[in-house]
């Protein structure tokens, strides 16, 4: 506290040393910018060149021959592997400097004032850029409900934040195209917006567990701490140092089967089970995901490895949709808070929903 | 002086708690860290995100690993 106030008095008294110390705070942040754009331009040259990278460790310093399944394995894995870690990289340490930005409490503070539609958009949206852990997902539910978030609205937000993340869209990019990240972004986005609408149609305020909305909540008086862009910056790097050092195992491993299937696996395998043909796919898939748990890192690559061998997109979206926002173990952590039957509307409302983008896209594509 | 460190016991609050204790036996200062896991005692406190960090009932920071050097200075502010 005392430091505050002296900062504060300081900067009343002259005016001078509060612009010496904003310019020297801003040459820092234009050297930071000064190291990032040449860094950027390499990044772009090295991803533009993997292909040719990967063409020539496998045929021409492996000397593999062409055309057989290991060589064409080893090939996708030597171009797939740095080209997502890359693009893993750059996108956690933008999303990292986005989030810099936004703060649960900031999140909260937007979202207090809002009515429930436009509270639900906003709560979806926000939910792509607020620093989220499932583990916080307890006192962030309290936080927003008992300081006037409306129910809606948090469930809205709880069900954007794990499932629409920087991480999935990453991977689905890399490894399928905009066109499907972009569906699911979309898709992800809707299922968060109007689940949580419903859930806030349904008014089950009186779901809750008595002891919450005795909690008076509400702000624990912490001063928001000013960032300076090289704090920003900081962040970003934080992020992709804890992100990318936890993630990259399974985006490895995920690459490494689908390499083998790729060059293994005959096309068509996974048709007969997960393919269009059956009605009972979607609900089926949805089902299996609720008690397998994985983040966005883990499952993709199996869906990658599923989709590739004939699996139907919609059957195998539905599937990684519930295994990331319909998790066993987060219901667990909510049941502290919800009582079973709201607990029962959630996943009956979100695995609904996410069943119809299952059919949409199986009858779409 | 009392630190409570808040936290359901993932990853970063474990790391949390063991930061702390290293910032305290560097800054040389007696003090009392209890570790809260109980959802009710976390949400009495305000805090949007764990791991937080309370001293003497004032929250320091939230769903974070804070950087030794904040802890320290945390340290040194209340005791003055």
């Amino acid at each position: 506290m005392k430091d505050i106030d002296a900062q504060s008095c300081c900067s009343v008294l002259t005016d001078k040393a509060e612009i010496l110390v904003g310019s020297a705070e801003k040459s820092r942040a234009l050297r930071y910018v000064l190291y990032m754009v040449p860094l950027l331009i390499l990044w772009v040259f090295i991803y533009q060149e993997l292909a040719n990278f990967s063409r020539l460790m496998t045929y021409s310093v492996l000397r593999l021959q062409e055309g057989n399944h290991l060589s064409s394995a080893i090939e996708f894995f030597i171009f797939e592997t740095p080209k997502v870690m890359m693009l893993l990289t750059l996108v956690v340490f933008g999303v990292g400097i986005v989030r810099s930005f936004f703060t649960p409490e900031k999140t909260r503070a937007i979202l207090a004032g809002k009515g429930e539609s436009v509270g639900n958009v906003l709560a979806a949206l926000l939910g792509i850029v607020t620093p989220f852990c499932s583990c916080s997902a307890v006192p962030l539910f309290i936080g927003f409900v008992t300081t006037g978030v409306p129910l809606g609205v948090t469930f809205s937000f709880l069900i954007s934040a794990p499932m629409v993340n920087e991480i999935a869209l990453v991977l689905l990019y890399g490894l399928f195209g905009w066109k499907i990240a972009a569906i699911y972004l979309g898709t992800g986005l809707l299922i968060a917006m109007i689940s949580g609408w419903v859930i806030g149609r349904l008014h089950m305020e009186h779901h809750l567990e008595d002891w919450v909305l005795q909690i008076k909540a509400g702000g624990n008086g912490m001063e928001e701490e000013k960032l300076t862009w090289e704090n920003r910056i900081q962040y970003g790097l934080d992020a992709v140092k804890d992100i990318v050092g936890k993630v990259w195992i399974y985006v490895v491993a995920g690459i490494a089967v689908g390499a083998g299937i790729h060059g293994f696996v005959p096309e068509g395998f996974m048709a007969s089970i997960m393919g269009k043909g059956d009605w009972w796919s979607v609900p089926v898939a949805v089902l299996v995901g609720i008690p397998m748990y994985s983040n966005a890192a883990g499952i993709i690559p199996v869906v990658h490895a599923l989709i590739g061998k004939g699996a139907a997109l919609g059957t195998v979206l539905a599937f990684m949709m519930s295994v990331i926002a319909l998790s066993l173990p987060e219901m667990v952590i909510l049941r502290k808070v919800l009582k079973p039957k709201l607990i029962a509307t959630f996943v009956g409302v979100v695995g609904f929903g996410i069943m119809i983008v299952g059919y949409l896209f199986n009858i779409l594509i | 002086m009392e630190i409570k460190v808040l936290g359901p016991g993932c990853s970063k609050c474990q790391q949390t708690e063991k930061i702390v204790k290293e910032a305290i036996a560097e800054a040389g200062i007696s003090a009392n860290v209890e570790k809260v896991t109980d959802m009710m005692a976390i949400a009495g406190y305000g805090v949007f995100g764990t791991p937080a960090v309370v001293i003497n009932g004032e929250v320091k920071s939230v769903g974070k690993i804070p950087k030794k050097d904040e802890i320290k200075k945390w340290l040194g502010g209340t005791i003055i």
